[in-house]
């Protein structure tokens, strides 16, 4: 075990120095770098949010089964199909059909089904019938029909996120999808998690309705911001989609903020009909079931361009018009979980850390020299090499650093040593027993490689699991605990090896004491 | 230096009696008593925040219990003027601001919220979840990869040893009402390897002595193998608790209930190896013979 041919004392070496330089990039300014690698701190360290968004689609599902409501009677008419106590629940429809069999083979057919649409991917429909007695049934989505509503809503939802935030223009956001349901966003940096999560909030659902006391399609009653209640007719005449651009701007006469937006052609047509036919009534702007106001018609606005005022501060126009150019959400999203850490805490997070490793670094060093004395030092020269490869591994994976992972390290630090203890605690029983001293650290080595090994792969099982598991900050005490028990076993085995056999080569002759 | 050649035989019988009656207590505790949860794993809103000097916790509280949020506590956490604050109630969409508004209007100080943490009661409950899982999955591992490299007594032997830990761990944290969240979690796994470690040198020296001494009963060799590897055991636990000894003391707030759980749990790792595992396999009548059978399995 201690003959080391040239070759592998090459590679040794050269794994050792390719690895830790990487080390260096992380304290390089970052425009003259070639390779552009470094640690990433994790939010705890550098301040920031982490919150997790989730989608409620009870309302998408209502929404949909309504708009089945037509296609399904439209097919029943047109196959003379009877029909009695048709009703809209909540998430389903409920019908008598008096031919039940007849209205099988037409929702299930595969071949120009308006209705019930055949989802290939999936192989189902995206309806499904259950029977509650005789011909009487009820209509629901089908589970991947459900799915595919589910999948579609959080991913315009994520799409929309992302316009939210880069207009608000944090730096290097991450936004993922989590589950079926989730949506992740990581904000580094952010100061002010409060108006991020404000504008998530919002589902930002526009739509103008004229204020009228009775129309054909019903009217409801909606509440203004100031308290007033109006009665608003639940026909839209134009809705948010047909925004192109929205901007906060000050209104010269009463200095006042207001958002002007601009539609696009279809827009400034039904916007443009609107008015002319309703000169001198008022016009209701509905944003997520609230009015926002509701001013007169003065005269017909054919130029696609308008505004909306409603005595906003300049940051509520502000925000309003950047909700309003990012598109609505397709449901509301809730925030499940939220972390967030403002940067001062970052900061002392790092020093607090960064301190501690050092302590216990050197303590850890004081100890082993004061134990093994020369060998001591060759088990803290693996010790330091270690840490070098550990932090090198590191930044080529570009990892995330967080606190629990300076812990990590620290934890390394503390069990990296051990596998060195066990070759010199092992050596030291052979010493015992064998004459020559070079047989006895040989012996010693390869005695102790299986347990060295089964002892840190017990360690690294532990590590992979967390990893699995566990979310955020410990995570990242996983990856460096993990890549920790890597390093130490190669540090132990072939570099701190290597030493101790140009010592103990060296010291052919003489006695050798551990 | 020193030679080792402590009775740790005769030690056994009351080890494990007082082991049993701990890991008994921890149950008790653990069941009746139960775990003081944090937020992760309960659901809630935890902020830590910064004010002056002068503010104190009960005018924090005061000033809280106008917005009816249920069960409010309002801690010191290191520093004074830094305080943890934490709130049964789990809707996050505007509650941060409020009570942000009414502490900056009602204690006319500067308050800096640091850290806000929310937790809603799905997530709460999935990472509750995933981690009764993570740590199952991880004794099953341990279980597995014994159960490879040893014989089947050593697996039982060193999962009993596992759970004891485990047990015990989360028994003094009961006992002394210190909270269980993620972090804690981490901790738990980490001593669950850093135990196994301590466990699988003593098992491999048994494992290579029942084959030097044929002749030897399990006690002696249990007792001999452990004597070899002590000053190893005494060693690494030091190296470690040195470097834990320094997160807890130095690391800061954020890692002081972590550092605790590690130190716990290395000390009573430490044990149970010697005093719990140990044992087990003179319990379960390992010989030289049941090693015979496998002989093949094994590499030296």
């Amino acid at each position: 075990m201690l003959n080391f041919s040239k070759i592998n004392i090459l590679f040794i070496y050269l794994i050792f120095f390719s690895i830790s330089i990487f080390v260096l990039l992380n304290f390089q300014n970052k425009d003259n770098l070639i390779i552009d690698k470094k640690v990433n701190l994790g939010l705890d360290l550098q301040g920031g949010s982490y919150l997790l968004l989730e989608i409620n689609s009870d309302s998408l599902v209502q929404e949909k089964i309504q708009s089945k409501v037509i296609p399904i009677k439209k097919l029943l008419k047109d196959n003379n199909l009877k029909y009695s106590d048709f009703k809209i629940n909540d998430k389903t429809l409920s019908l008598k059909v008096d031919n039940l069999d007849k209205f099988e083979t037409l929702f299930f057919s595969t071949e120009n089904n308006s209705v019930n649409i055949y989802i290939d991917n999936y192989r189902s429909f995206e309806l499904e019938y259950n029977k509650i007695d005789n011909n009487y049934i009820e209509i629901i989505f089908s589970k991947f029909g459900l799915l595919t509503i589910n999948n579609s809503a959080l991913k315009q939802s994520i799409e929309i996120v992302r316009r939210r935030i880069d207009d608000v223009g944090t730096k290097e956001p991450t936004i993922l999808q989590r589950g079926e349901k989730r949506i992740l966003v990581e904000l580094p940096g952010l100061k002010d998690p409060d108006r991020i999560k404000k504008l998530l909030g919002k589902t930002a659902k526009l739509n103008f309705r004229l204020v009228a006391d009775n129309s054909e399609f019903g009217i409801e009653e909606l509440l203004s911001e100031n308290g007033e209640k109006l009665n608003v007719s639940k026909r839209i005449v134009m809705s948010g989609e047909n925004l192109i651009d929205a901007q906060p701007s000050i209104q010269n006469q009463q200095n006042e903020p207001i958002v002007s937006f601009t539609l696009d052609r279809l827009g400034s047509q039904k916007f443009g009909r609107a008015t002319t036919d309703n000169v001198g009534k008022r016009l209701a702007i509905v944003l997520d079931g609230k009015i926002i106001s509701a001013p007169n018609i003065n005269e017909p606005i054919t130029t696609g361009n308008g505004m909306i005022s409603g005595n906003f501060s300049f940051q509520e126009a502000t925000d309003l018009s950047l909700l309003l150019r990012s598109g609505a959400l397709p449901t509301p999203l809730n925030i499940v979980e939220e972390r967030s850490v403002g940067p001062d805490l970052g900061e002392d997070s790092i020093k607090s850390g960064i301190t501690s490793l050092i302590v216990g670094f050197i303590l850890v060093i004081l100890f082993m020299f004061y134990k093994y004395k020369i060998f001591g030092l060759i088990a803290n020269t693996a010790l330091i090499a270690n840490l070098l490869m550990l932090v090198g591994i590191l930044t080529i994976l570009e990892a995330t650093l967080t606190l629990p992972g300076i812990a990590g390290i620290i934890l390394t630090v503390g069990m990296a040593v051990d596998a060195n203890v066990l070759i010199f605690e092992r050596i030291k029983e052979e010493l015992k027993t064998e004459k020559s001293t070079i047989h006895a650290f040989d012996s010693g080595y390869s005695k102790a490689k299986i347990t060295v090994l089964d002892a840190n792969i017990t360690t690294l099982i532990a590590a992979t699991i967390l990893f699995a598991f566990g979310s955020g900050p410990v995570k990242g005490f996983a990856i460096t605990l993990g890549i920790g028990i890597v390093t130490t076993l190669f540090t132990a085995y072939f570099l701190a090896r290597h030493l101790t056999s140009l010592i103990v080569l060296r010291n052919n002759n003489k006695e050798i004491k551990i | 230096m020193l030679k080792n050649n402590i009775n740790f035989a005769s030690g056994f019988k009351k080890a494990n009696i007082a082991s049993t009656i701990l890991f008994i207590l921890s149950l008790l505790l653990i069941i009746f008593k139960g775990l003081n949860y944090g937020i992760d794993f309960k659901g809630g809103t935890l902020i830590e925040l910064r004010t002056e000097k002068n503010v104190t916790a009960s005018s924090i509280r005061t000033s809280l219990s106008s917005m009816n949020l249920g069960d409010i506590s309002v801690k010191n956490f290191g520093k004074d003027g830094d305080y943890l604050i934490k709130v049964e109630e789990k809707n996050t969409n505007d509650l941060i601001p409020q009570i942000k508004q009414t502490l900056t209007s009602n204690i006319s100080a500067e308050v800096n919220f640091r850290r806000v943490e929310n937790v809603g009661p799905k997530v709460s409950s999935e990472l509750l979840e995933s981690s009764v899982i993570a740590i199952s999955l991880a004794l099953a591992a341990m279980l597995f990869y014994i159960w490879i490299r040893f014989e089947w007594q050593f697996s039982i032997g060193s999962i009993i040893a596992l759970f004891h830990d485990v047990v015990l761990t989360l028994g003094i944290f009961s006992f002394l009402s210190l909270e269980i969240n993620l972090s804690i979690i981490a901790a738990v796994l980490t001593i669950v390897g850093y135990s196994m470690n301590d466990t699988v040198v003593i098992y491999d020296r048994i494992r290579e002595n029942l084959f030097k001494y044929s002749k030897m009963s399990i006690g002696e060799i249990a007792n001999l193998s452990i004597n070899e590897t002590l000053s190893r055991t005494i060693i690494t636990s030091i190296t470690t608790l040195l470097a834990l000894i320094s997160i807890f003391a130095l690391g800061g707030e954020i890692l002081r209930g972590f550092s605790f759980a590690m130190i716990l749990g290395v000390l009573v790792g430490t044990y149970s190896s010697i005093f719990v595992a140990s044992p087990i396999l003179k319990f379960l009548k390992v010989s030289y013979k049941t090693l015979e059978k496998e002989e093949e399995k094994i590499v030296p």
